[in-house]
């Protein structure tokens, strides 16, 4: 193949990239110069897991095209896997990056067990019917956490799943010098913090080349057709639910990495943080950004992201804000009177750019 | 199939060196007492064969009592008035429908356990009355994605980048490409499918389906909406296909002098079941075909 | 006779459900969008039935409907500025666009009631007392159950047999078509929300009268519920709507009082998917198959 055409191609992947770590470059320096307060360093971090939420989510709605409203589940199932495996292995090994590393792995992992058992039921089902059913498996996934309880002593870790609600951390018998990693409702207690802007940013460059590079090869243009349409696609010989499969099952474990980075990132997490408004938040990134834009999706984060932040003298109206911001740039790139119009400025200018060649 | 053992096409030079050539057709022969394949086929297995194919939608049998064979090289129709279950035909061979009874086998091996994927890797390729193109990926990428079985890269080589990813998607582009010059389409490979007109998106769906290098091509109504020129072309370009890729095919088609002009066996359906079958000239003076076309003499005219 | 008990406020947080579920399934029919702003209505019409009550102090009843009359307004306002613009547009953007009025919705109601829960006062006290005092049944319950009967019946009879409702069924099933038979789809589509809207006030009222605590968020949850309702008995169908919210209510119900108070979402979700793994369309829906 032509290498040149081929970099063409994939002139935006690599203009991402660039974008990524410029940003990251530009933020470290001023960070290291105290550039930054102690509550815009705060949000580096969340940011980066919303980046990698929102370009996995675009993976599962932009690229394959289903409606996901539970995304949330799977970044909660990373966050409370990802925080027991770096509390359980507290004092078994001693480098934070490490623990670090290996909890936003075991994080991946169970977000992807998880979404590839939700994917058997919820694949069959299309449209409005398949989003309403993921929001039921948010809703489960986030009610099951709550009744977890889980402490790690001597012996390993204790886990007691509490369904009637009468169990208490006690319940657990940890011996001597054991700790709770997870209290049924109050989640995740007396987590050490070990998440970092540098893991966040290697985070999102992992997903980028995950996610770009499946869009880029045989596997995403099967997705991509699955989309675009799925009976035309199983008439040219593409195993369908595979490759639905896949896409699902690959958003799932990267929203799992980057709930574990997140559950990291504070000492107390309740699994009600990952409710029904997160997986809804998390969509509105995907499609402000622009449905199967990768590099939308990540200016749409860190905008929507700071947006409520920025607004905090406001405070009160700042939602209220949020809301009419939502709709009216809604309202503003869907009209087709807007649209037309737009169109038409566009050609108007696009003729006189000729005009203009032509005249000289 | 291996990335490395793909077809070699044949050179575009050999599809423009005979523009006027005639499209070859044999006389029919019988190879069961229904079914009928051109001589020169006769002594292989039939590509395709239907034994006493139906299928009942809520008590009404929508096709019944279907039997057909079609030799691996031969151009065959399907042809009936509207309604006639001509498309849901091409549903049954391609596992859209599941026939409620009877028998497919695709060069002698039954298809009943597999589905729409599974039979197109077998090699049945189809077209759509109502193109179904990927209208928002461009020309190339509509290609690659029929060629997306001819490669065998796996997931993490896709993501990585390995060589085998290069090596792949390069032979992929280039047979691509080829098959968009052989229907013309080379200079919109990078236009999006959608914004193709008609009978260049016609074209395309062809060649998509070539791409998944089926035994097998099913058109349904390739001409539908053609104007008399581009419906000649697409008749020598039918003929074409089959002596380049040695492939059989079977079409649906209203276009009477299309299918008098190019089809050897041709089966006539009404109501579902098979009136007539035979070669254009059986099918021209065949009172049951007049009938079904025209209406009964004396009826409503 | 406990079971009985539990049964009973299943029925009637059932009938909840299902009121809100008959005019989300309406909407649904007729707009085909995943209108997250209905469950804030029913938080509006919660809120205005309370401070007619409160403020004007007016009875239940006159209550209510000054708060059908403002969701009313409410909803056709909605579908005005919002939705109608983008009646064309991919419907992620107007799913989208129904998030953002529903934040619009619960923020208003923060910043105007605040988000100190309100105690709400029931539409009618008392209880009802059988087998010797052994089951009650508050009056609320039954009004409840009779509101939801009443509507439900009310509704089949209006798009069966009406000029509007069969103009409705028209708009639900092609718009184009409709159009092109002399039907104002803009106007029916109001009507719609219009219905919609005045249901979910009256489901608000209903709904504080169980749960006294009335909140900005009151409606989310419900409002979730009553869509899975809707889906449970199969979209666009109303004895579907019905069907499924009185299921969902007792399922809620009797999973709280014998599995676990934590799980009750979860199981009630849990339910919901098995019925759509078994029928695609819910229990009274209708399947189509794509045309090949």
């Amino acid at each position: 193949m032509n290498l040149k055409k081929r970099f063409k191609e994939a002139k935006s992947d690599y203009f991402t990239y660039a974008g990524v770590i410029l940003a990251f470059i530009v933020i470290s320096v001023l960070k290291a110069n105290g550039g930054l307060n102690r509550s815009q360093t705060g949000l580096l971090v969340p940011i980066c897991c919303y980046i990698v939420m929102a370009v996995s989510l675009n993976l599962t709605v932009g690229i394959l095209g289903d409606l996901s409203l539970g995304h949330a589940g799977f970044m909660s199932v990373g966050a409370f896997a990802g925080v027991i495996t770096a509390m359980g292995l507290y004092n078994v090994i001693p480098s934070a990056p490490v623990r670090l590393a290996l909890a936003m792995i075991v994080g991946a992992f169970f977000a992807a067990v998880i979404g590839f058992l939700i994917g058997i039921p919820v694949l069959r089902l299309t449209g409005d019917y398949l989003a309403i059913v993921t929001l039921a498996f948010g809703e489960i996934i986030k009610e099951l956490i709550t009744c977890l309880l889980v402490g790690v002593d001597a012996e390993g870790l204790h886990i007691i799943f509490n369904v009637s609600g009468s169990k208490t951390a006690t319940d657990l018998n940890l011996l001597e010098g054991g700790r709770v990693i997870i209290k049924g409702a109050q989640g995740a207690t007396g987590t050490k913090t070990i998440a970092s802007f540098t893991a966040g940013f290697i985070l999102i460059m992992i997903t980028l080349v995950i996610v770009q590079n499946l869009i880029r090869s045989r596997h995403g243009r099967a997705i991509m057709a699955v989309r675009d349409n799925r009976i035309a696609a199983e008439a040219v010989g593409i195993p369908v639910t595979r490759y639905k499969m896949m896409a699902f099952v690959t958003s799932a474990a990267l929203a799992g990495a980057a709930g574990a980075l997140f559950g990291l990132n504070y000492s107390n997490l309740a699994a009600t943080k990952f409710d029904f408004n997160t997986s809804i938040l998390v969509l509105v990134f995907v499609v402000l950004g622009g449905l199967g834009n990768i590099w939308g999706s990540i200016i749409a984060t860190v905008i929507l992201y700071i947006l409520p932040e920025a607004l905090r003298s406001f405070a009160s109206y700042r939602m209220l804000i949020y809301a009419i911001v939502l709709i009216v740039v809604m309202l503003t790139t869907n009209n087709p009177v807007l649209k037309t119009y737009r169109e038409q400025l566009r050609e108007k200018f696009g003729k006189n750019k000729d005009k203009e060649a032509t005249g000289a | 199939m291996t990335s490395g053992s793909l077809r070699v096409l044949n050179p575009p030079g050999v599809w423009e060196a005979k523009p006027d050539a005639m499209i070859k057709r044999d006389p029919l022969v019988p190879i069961t007492r229904t079914s009928y394949i051109p001589e020169r086929d006769a002594d292989k297995t039939p590509i395709l064969e239907c034994i006493d194919l139906g299928i009942t939608f809520g008590g009404l049998k929508a096709v019944d009592n279907f039997n057909l064979a079609i030799g691996r090289t031969e151009i065959a129709g399907l042809i009936g008035p509207n309604g006639a279950g001509k498309t849901t035909i091409f549903n049954l061979l391609t596992k859209v429908y599941q026939p409620t009874h009877g028998t497919i086998l695709l060069d002698g091996k039954e298809i009943a356990n597999m589905n729409t994927a599974q039979v197109n890797r077998a090699g049945i390729a189809r077209t759509f009355q109502n193109i179904r193109l990927f209208h928002n990926q461009t020309v190339l990428d509509n290609v690659l994605i029929g060629l997306h079985n001819e490669m065998d890269y796996g997931m993490g080589s896709a993501i990585l980048h390995l060589p085998s990813y290069w090596r792949a998607e390069k032979i992929a582009r280039d047979r691509a490409m080829e098959y968009l010059t052989l229907f013309h389409l080379e200079q919109h490979a990078d236009d999006l499918a959608g914004s193709l007109p008609y009978g260049a998106q016609r074209r395309l769906e062809i060649a998509r389906a070539l791409a998944t290098n089926p035994s097998l091509l099913l058109l349904d109504e390739p001409a539908a909406g053609m104007n008399p020129s581009e419906t000649a072309e697409l008749m020598e370009n039918i003929g074409k296909i089959r002596d380049t890729f040695h492939i059989a095919i079977l079409l649906i088609e209203h276009d009477m002098s299309l299918v008098m002009n190019i089809c050897e066996g041709i089966v006539v359906l009404n109501f579902g079941r098979i009136i007539a079958k035979g070669s254009p000239d059986d099918i021209r003076s065949n009172p049951a075909v007049i009938e079904a076309y025209l209406g009964r003499k004396g009826g409503k005219s | 006779m406990k079971f009985l008990a539990y049964l009973v406020s299943g029925i009637s947080l059932g009938s909840i459900y299902a009121i809100i579920a008959l005019g989300y399934t309406m909407v649904y029919g007729i707009a085909k969008m995943l209108n997250f702003a209905h469950g804030d209505v029913i938080m509006v019409g919660g809120y205005v039935s309370y401070l007619a009550a409160m403020n004007l102090g007016l009875p239940s009843l006159p209550a209510i409907l000054v708060a059908m009359a403002v969701c009313t307004v409410l909803g056709i306002t909605i579908e005005a500025l919002a939705y109608r613009p983008l009646r064309s547009a991919p419907s992620l953007a107007v799913l989208i666009t129904a998030i953002g009025v529903s934040y619009l919705l619960q923020n208003s109601a923060l910043l105007i009631w605040g988000a100190n829960p309100k105690a709400y006062t029931p539409v009618v006290n008392g209880t009802l007392q059988l087998f010797d005092g052994q089951l009650s049944i508050s009056y609320v319950s039954i009004l409840t159950v009779v509101c939801c009967i009443v509507i439900m019946v009310a509704l089949t009879l209006f798009t069966g047999k009406t000029r509007m409702g069969k103009a409705m069924r028209a708009c639900s099933e092609d718009k184009g078509a409709a159009q092109l038979m002399g039907i104002n789809v803009n106007r029916t589509i109001s009507l719609t929300f219009a219905i919609g809207s005045a249901l979910a006030a009256i489901a608000g009222a209903l709904l504080c009268s169980f749960s006294p605590a009335l909140m900005p968020t009151t409606g989310s949850m419900p409002g979730i519920k009553a869509f899975t309702a809707a889906v449970f008995g199969g979209i666009g169908s109303i004895p579907g709507a019905f069907l499924g919210g009185i299921l969902l209510g007792v399922i809620e119900a009797l999973a709280r009082a014998y599995i676990s108070t934590q799980l009750s979402n979860s199981i009630v979700f849990a339910v919901l998917i098995i019925i759509l793994l078994v029928r695609p369309a819910g229990l009274l829906g209708k399947h189509t198959q794509e045309k090949v």
